[in-house]
């Protein structure tokens, strides 16, 4: 059984889970990769990040709508794992997995698998607003609200992972 | 010429190839571990949405990669344009993700072809979208010529073990070995378009790939990396002429999301995948 999740997460939602689990996240999610990461570095984050979820992704969109929006190459943003779990995220979804070691306590690694972008964006209700258009579409940081997407957990908070 | 290859472009982004589709259910039956059916499953659905919605699988729409022979009553310079069109119109209508950059500036620049010309007996198109994840794990080996094959397979298969879950397996393997580099990585990428199961003509060959298809298959990585027993579809190797000193290898993996179709020129056009 999929275990239902709401975004803000809280730290407790996110010690409960464990490598292995099926989660079906509602709520808002925001899209970052490699530019949006070095950005939050320098400028913070455009949103809040208290018990935010982090999504790689550079989502195809037209007008306002999303198209495609399958994860990106999560290890691309290893070295940004501390400082986003330092200010308040608690979980990244992504493909391929990551670095287990800064999830240890703080955060969780959901996993999609990579190029169903087609049916990712089934579970994509709609954009909320976009941040850093000037990075270009796929690096902007796209605010999407999702139902019930489903994810596995790939890394939990004692840094089990799953990837080989 | 320029509405055909739009037709291709929107066909290779919203649909995965019949043997492409037909080698992801044979790997979801193989796989007993239940995230790799469920990563197979989801995959499988993926490839449905996009071919009944008419939207791109991936929203990494890739690098539009044309190899084009040319007949002897076309030029090159005709062909080039109605590439450049094409991409331009199916970067509005299909729609394509803009996925060129300026390296320096990082400013956003639309889509951009890369086109390889050679002379054909009529004009025929191969395209290639390819996603930048599989990409990245490119890699080019110069072995000594006295490594020979052993050497290939040792390199290979380190390779691959180390890219893991990173280029969205279960992948596809395109070798080419020869002199200069770029010879080989222009073979490895033209040995993605045969189809999946398709052995090489060279009974040598043929066997070299079946091989490397089973030893990359015991790495255990699975579909997306997390484990299982199908990480590869296919391997597929292609050769030619080396210098004495060189034996270059050039390594390209290319993502489930085998996002490939052709065009014809004749008497009629023929567009399939």
């Amino acid at each position: 059984m999929a275990v239902k999740l709401e975004t803000p997460l809280s730290l407790e939602d996110v010690l409960k889970l464990k490598a292995g689990d099926r989660v079906l996240l509602s709520g808002v999610v925001y899209t970052a990769r490699d530019l949006a990461h070095k950005r939050f570095l320098t400028q913070g984050f455009p949103f809040n990040p208290e018990g935010a979820v982090i999504y790689h992704c550079g989502p195809l969109v037209k007008g306002m709508k999303v198209v495609s929006a399958g994860p990106t190459t999560s290890a691309r943003m290893n070295p940004y794992l501390n400082f986003i779990f330092s200010k308040g995220i608690r979980a990244v979804i992504g493909k391929g997995g990551m670095n287990p070691e800064p999830f240890k306590g703080r955060g969780v690694y959901f996993a999609f698998p990579g190029g169903a972008g087609s049916l990712a964006s089934e579970f994509v209700k709609r954009i909320r607003r976009v941040y850093w258009e000037d990075l270009g579409m796929a690096d902007a940081v796209w605010e999407l609200e999702v139902e019930e997407m489903p994810l596995i957990v790939g890394i939990d908070t004692k840094g089990k992972s799953l990837f080989i | 010429m320029e509405q055909e290859i739009l037709e291709a472009i929107k066909l290779a982004v919203t649909n995965i190839p019949q043997d492409v589709v037909e080698a992801l259910e044979e790997a979801y039956k193989k796989e007993e571990c239940e995230i790799a059916k469920y990563n197979l499953e989801l995959i499988l659905k993926a490839v449905d949405v996009a071919k009944k919605k008419g939207v791109p699988v991936c929203q990494d729409t890739g690098t539009p990669i044309f190899f084009v022979e040319v007949g002897p009553n076309d030029n090159i310079h005709k062909i080039q344009k109605a590439i450049i069109n094409a991409i331009s119109r199916a970067t509005q209508e299909v729609p394509l993700r803009p996925n060129a950059l300026s390296v320096l500036t990082g400013k956003v620049l639309g889509n951009i072809p890369e086109i390889h010309f050679e002379p054909g007996n009529k004009t025929r198109i191969s395209i290639l979208m390819k996603g930048g994840g599989s990409e990245n794990c490119s890699a080019l080996f110069t072995l000594t010529p006295g490594e020979g094959l052993e050497g290939v397979k040792r390199k290979v298969i380190e390779h691959v073990k180390a890219c893991g879950g990173k280029p969205c397996p279960p992948i596809i393997v395109g070798i080419g070995i020869a002199s200069p580099a770029e010879k080989a990585m222009r073979l490895a990428k033209k040995s993605l378009f045969r189809k999946i199961g398709e052995r090489h003509p060279n009974k040598e060959i043929a066997r070299f790939e079946e091989e490397l298809l089973k030893e990359i298959n015991s790495l255990g990585i699975g579909p997306m990396g997390m484990g299982g027993k199908i990480t590869a579809l296919d391997v597929k190797v292609e050769v030619e002429s080396r210098h004495p000193a060189s034996y270059i290898v050039a390594l390209t993996i290319q993502c489930w999301a085998h996002r490939r179709a052709f065009i014809e020129f004749d008497e009629e056009v023929r567009i399939w995948q």
